[in-house]
């Protein structure tokens, strides 16, 4: 069998799982993340990422921009409002992306060189 | 428009084959062209893949339901996306935990910034409430702002492309911004995409290092799981009061 057909087929389940276990137990967190962090814990067991899984994640994540664009057309709807409050909207959007960037990475190199890793 | 050539038009754009090769034709001419551009920042496949579809749709006359309909199947695989992203996380796993304090620190700094500061900026500026709610969750994944701007009073569809624009304009202004801070190394370059532009960032990320990408995706998750709690624990704090 392709590889790649095995490793969706393993995504879809763990997938399946982190749903299940959002809805029985009544988490407030995404199905996907649990799923996630279900197989992350199964591959740490295992000690090594298999070549289905591997293809396959990394074929999702190289077109990762793709699953994105059918929620962007949804900007089509909102036309009206977003003319109404371009401003306050394209300056939030903008400026507070730009900060969280600059944030996240100085925070991240500030606390790496204190740990020796820079 | 003779009438065979009409009703076949009509069987055709009832069908989710319409939406979903549009799509995918929409992002193929996007990226040919960030290809053509070589993968610079500004030429990013996806507004370019956006504009060519709601042209499409005002020149066909469609409505935004009608395309989902086909479009659904690239937007579901966001989840197995996700799930996927422990991947790389187990291929870096030796690296992400010596680098864990840096991690949790600009997890801690980078949602509170990417949050506090759009709330902050849409109400100086006067938006209108159901717009700050639907902006705060901008820079988590859009399945997953959509639930966060549901549980605190904004418009899930509107969460999502607020989500999406974000993603892009860090996907395009993140090598600038961290060229400027100075930051030179890739795992915090990738986690601060991830951090700030989830998936759209993430996948910039790949495209410039695969070290850089595995960052980003362990931010875009951790980002993703750490704002589905803290945004209803935050509003219930907020609430509690009254």
């Amino acid at each position: 069998m392709s590889p790649f057909l095995a490793g969706i087929t393993w995504l879809l389940v763990f997938q399946f799982a982190g749903e299940a276990i959002v809805r029985l137990a009544g988490l407030p967190l995404p199905g996907p993340v649990v799923g996630m962090a279900l197989l992350f814990a199964a591959l740490v067991v295992r000690g090594r990422v298999p070549e289905s899984l591997g293809s396959a994640s990394d074929g999702l994540a190289r077109h990762l921009s793709l699953l994105f664009v059918p929620a962007g057309v949804g900007v089509m709807m909102y036309a009206r409002r977003l003319a109404d409050e371009w401003l306050p909207i394209a300056v939030a959007l903008v400026v507070s992306t730009v900060v969280a960037i600059a944030v996240a990475a100085l925070v991240f190199r500030w606390l790496a060189t204190r740990a020796g890793d820079p | 428009m003779s009438e065979p050539i009409f009703s076949l038009w009509v069987y055709l754009a009832a069908t989710p084959l319409a939406g979903l090769m549009l799509t995918l034709v929409a992002y193929v001419a996007g990226f040919a062209v960030y290809e053509r551009a070589r993968f610079h920042p500004l030429a990013n496949p996806v507004p370019m893949a956006v504009a060519l579809v709601v042209a499409a749709l005002a020149v066909t006359g469609t409505d935004y339901r009608t395309y989902f309909d086909g479009a659904q199947f690239v937007h579901f695989l966001l989840g197995p996306a996700v799930v996927g992203l422990a991947v790389p996380l187990v291929r870096e796993w030796p690296r992400v935990r010596r680098l864990a304090l840096p991690i949790a620190g600009a997890l801690a700094a980078g949602s509170a910034v990417a949050a506090l500061s759009a709330i902050g900026i849409a109400w100086a500026l006067g938006a209108s409430p159901a717009t700050i709610a639907s902006i705060a969750p901008k820079s988590v994944t859009a399945p997953i702002a959509m639930g966060i701007a549901e549980t605190i009073g904004g418009v899930p569809a509107l969460a999502a492309v607020f989500a999406v624009t974000t993603g892009v304009v860090g996907a395009v202004t993140g090598k600038y911004v961290l060229d400027a801070c100075r930051v030179t190394g890739w795992p915090a370059r990738g986690f601060a995409l991830g951090l700030a532009a989830h998936g759209i960032g993430t996948a910039r990320a790949f495209q410039v290092s695969g070290e850089a990408g595995a960052f980003a995706g362990l931010a875009f998750a951790l980002h993703g799981l750490f704002a589905a709690l803290a945004f209803p624990a935050v509003r219930w704090l907020v609430q509690f009061p009254y």
